[in-house]
């Protein structure tokens, strides 16, 4: 049972007003960007607004999150208040693992029903008659129309670079949770040196996936327009890659507050949050390794 | 720590900011939910003047009033809007004001997000709403966006449209992180998980099911995006993708989504019906469990919504039967509620009548859904009018007269003063009425074939679609009433006392009417 003695409640807040409009000017800007380029139209007036969204998002950002790590720090926040930022971080790692899984729901639809069927198979091979002679075969290195899909030369495999990413990625989970074993611990040198080790390792992994998409791109063929197989490949490992962007920045932003003295033995909600959000971005490239790369 | 007692004084002194910053800057729950409140009846008023204009064009066969591609984008937009922005606000607009009161809290757990919440929503609507300013005008596929209609034959506004339902989707889980966050931490001591009551209920497991399925949403609508813009090929089979895969991953969502819109309302329904039959609500365990269970099996029939597109027999099988499941604990929703009135001592205020219509025509719907359900009867009904009556039935007695019943039962908490009785019966009767004469026919019209979102039709279905459209006139009109009543309401009257129905239970009426601008600082003791 939840016991309250005083709940922080803020008072009035520029912050979400802001947060709005930087939201939709970004958002809006990134749609003008694109349908003014398939148009053909100039874009350099849609960029200014993105930019400018940006611009206020950022300024959003640091102000808001700076609120409340003074308010945090001036001990405004019960640990009841701790709690609710719990419940809210666990609900929004769920979010985003719903998120991730619509991706991987379409990757299995792809592989399990739609590719066969186009190959002729089952009660719905009907769909083969489209394109006759199409092979289903996955990975899909011949597509149905491959005149407007071009097919790919060849896929990423999965014992090289990565392998490589899957060790840099567990390891920096370990590398993560050695340093919330510092903090709790009130042993700060500990903290700091794995919480740098997780740096490095997750720009490691970084480097190593850029680099893949690179290759892909420039040798294989592998783009996200060769059809299917390039389709669900980028865009869960290109999602999951901007999931451990956010998640490094996260991680530096923690390894500067540290630095700054922040964080007690007892109250660290914000390091766990992200640690939390570390081990998420972990357990999904597991995922990914097993369903992308490995089956 | 004594920065924390300082602010807890302050926090008692504070009360509402003068002009429009308090409304922009407001982390209030109350002013919060007042705003959710106002955003909805003019996205319901939006909404109903694109349905307005849909019934207009069909009152007589053939064209006469818009082009066929602007009819297009009314059916899109009506539903869009009367969805994402009309019954979903209106709902979190309840849980806004409601739920702190309910459970005995300050304010919902994380206040500045709420705003964010609030905000995000008309930022959203506005991006949506000039996409029919746009050239090639706005969506035109229908508010289920089925691809390829919306992505190799959309119009260039679709980006646009995608941007907006990303937004509406950021709203929508923040609102509901703020609803179980606030649940499941900041109730007051002594009220246990089995002691709070429905509307709370209903609405931690809508929260739960908006979790679960927006992200899903915004994963449909990324996909589109990317087949739009940037090449890639899910909806597409010549580059191996599969348009059907548009479909599984929307109804993912979207049959969540209708529980979203419904199990507030019958949290609501659940509070109403005891007040007013001086009773307790009959078998509140099993009203709990029974919304649990329509939660879970919401994720397992999204697939009811395909059975003509040719999915294996199995598959068709087993959905259907997953859906017919549903049945039961609906039942025993709709049992518990009249076991409750059953030798209740009954009136008859507005709140009541809208509670009642609720269960019966609700019920309707339902068993129209029952109908649609099985596969192979499915085949005929597909994509007809028959569809239209059935959801039209479920939202508009169903989620909307919820909406209504709970507005009549905590204006007078929310106002101070009592509103008008009569005006608000007529109000009621001419819904009921207006109502049922522009969804009923429609079922006749779907069994006997005509298809839905066509601007024209056959002329044997002349008479029923004029008898629809002079309802929906009717309903559409008597909203203005509403309007004129919740605005007496809110300028004066009657003072309403801090508990204005006899039968009524629970702790948003131990606070005095109109409620306080800070209620349950310290929270109350519940027994």
């Amino acid at each position: 049972m939840p016991t309250q003695q005083s709940y922080y409640v803020p008072a009035q807040s520029k912050w979400p007003i802001i947060a709005t409009v930087g939201l939709g000017t970004t958002l809006y800007g990134a749609a003008m960007i694109m349908v003014n380029s398939t148009q053909g139209d100039s874009t350099a007036v849609s960029w200014l607004v993105f930019a400018v969204g940006s611009l206020i998002m950022a300024y959003m950002l640091f102000g808001w999150f700076g609120t409340v790590i003074k308010e945090s720090r001036s001990g405004l926040y019960s640990s009841q208040m701790d709690r609710s930022f719990r419940w809210g971080m666990s609900w929004f790692i769920f979010s985003e693992v719903m998120f991730f899984g619509a991706f991987f729901g379409a990757l299995f639809y792809a592989r399990v029903f739609a590719v066969p069927w186009l190959g002729g198979e089952g009660d719905r091979g009907s769909s083969n008659m489209l394109w006759e002679g199409f092979q289903a075969t996955w990975p899909l290195l011949a597509n149905p129309d491959p005149e407007a899909y071009p097919s790919p030369s060849a896929i990423i495999g999965p014992w090289g670079l990565p392998l490589v990413n899957t060790i840099l990625l567990v390891t920096s989970s370990l590398t993560v949770t050695l340093a919330h074993h510092g903090m709790k611990q009130g042993n700060r040198r500990k903290l700091k040196i794995w919480l740098a080790a997780t740096i490095v390792l997750a720009l490691a992994f970084l480097f190593f996936q850029v680099e893949e998409y690179v290759h892909a791109y420039t040798e294989l063929g592998l783009t996200l327009t060769s059809g299917i197989y390039g389709t669900t490949f980028f865009m869960l490992t290109g999602f999951h890659g901007v999931h451990v962007f956010l998640g490094t920045l996260m991680l530096t932003i923690m390894f500067i507050r540290i630095h700054k003295g922040h964080f007690s033995a007892e109250q660290h909600f914000g390091f766990e949050a992200a640690s939390w959000y570390w081990h998420f971005v972990d357990v999904v490239w597991l995922g990914l390794f097993i369903f992308v790369y490995v089956i | 720590m004594s920065a924390v007692i300082d602010d807890h004084t302050q926090e008692h002194d504070h009360g509402p900011a003068g002009g429009i910053t308090r409304w922009l800057l407001t982390t209030n729950h109350k002013d919060i939910g007042t705003m959710y409140l106002i955003f909805s009846f003019s996205m319901f008023l939006l909404g109903g003047t694109f349905a307005m204009v849909i019934r207009a064009e069909l009152f007589y066969p053939g064209l006469q009033i818009v082009e066929p591609e602007f009819f297009n984008q009314m059916t899109t937009m009506h539903g869009l809007v009367m969805v994402f922005g009309a019954v979903m606000p209106a709902f979190v607009g309840l849980a806004n004001w409601m739920i702190p009161l309910m459970i005995g809290a300050p304010d919902m757990a994380l206040p500045r997000m709420n705003n964010w919440s609030f905000w995000l929503l008309p930022c959203a609507f506005l991006i949506l709403v000039s996409t029919l300013f746009m050239s090639g005008g706005g969506p035109n596929f229908g508010w289920t966006f089925y691809a390829p209609l919306s992505t190799t034959y959309g119009p260039p506004s679709t980006t646009f449209f995608i941007f907006a339902i990303h937004i509406m989707g950021v709203s929508s889980i923040m609102g509901a992180i703020n609803v179980i966050a606030t649940v499941l931490n900041l109730r007051a001591p002594g009220m246990t998980l089995m002691k709070m009551p429905l509307f709370v209920w209903t609405w931690l497991i809508t929260a739960f099911l908006l979790i679960a399925v927006m992200p899903v949403l915004a994963g449909v609508v990324t996909m589109m995006l990317m087949d739009i813009n940037f090449g890639t090929s899910f909806f597409d089979a010549s580059g191996g993708g599969d348009p059907v895969l548009f479909q599984h991953v929307f109804w993912f969502f979207g049959h969540p989504e209708v529980y979203i819109m419904i199990l507030p309302a019958f949290g609501a329904v659940s509070q109403i019906i005891p007040a007013f039959s001086r009773k307790r609500l009959f078998g509140y365990a099993s009203m709990v469990y029974a919304t649990g269970a329509i939660a879970l099996l919401s994720f397992l029939v999204w697939a009811h919504h395909m059975f003509t597109v040719g999915i294996p027999v199995a598959g068709q099988l087993f959905f259907m039967y997953a859906t017919m499941l549903i049945a039961v604990p609906t039942g025993v929703k709709v049992f518990n509620w009249v076991a409750t009135m059953f030798r209740g001592a009954l009136t008859f205020e507005a709140p009541m009548l809208f509670a009642i219509a609720f269960v019966i025509l609700f019920t309707i719907g339902g068993f129209s859904g029952l109908m649609l359900a099985i596969s192979p009867a499915d085949f005929q009904y597909h994509d007809t009018y028959f569809v239209v009556a059935h959801f039209h039935y479920v939202l508009v007695p169903g989620a909307i007269f919820g909406i209504f019943a709970s507005a009549y039962y905590w204006l007078p908490k929310w106002t101070g003063y009592m509103y008008d009785e009569s005006l608000a019966k007529a109000h009621f009767w001419m819904s009921f009425i207006g109502m049922n004469l522009a969804f009923f026919p429609m079922h006749f019209l779907g069994l006997a074939g005509m298809p839905r979102r066509i601007p024209d039709y056959a002329l044997q279905f002349a008479d029923f679609n004029m008898i629809s459209s002079i309802g929906a006139f009717m309903f559409g009109a008597t909203q203005i009433l509403f309007l004129l009543i919740v605005v007496k309401c809110a300028r004066g009257g009657v003072a309403a006392a801090a508990k204005p129905w006899e039968g009524a239970e629970g702790l948003e009426w131990t606070v005095p009417s109109p409620a306080p601008y800070h209620t349950f600082t310290t929270p109350p003791v519940v027994e």
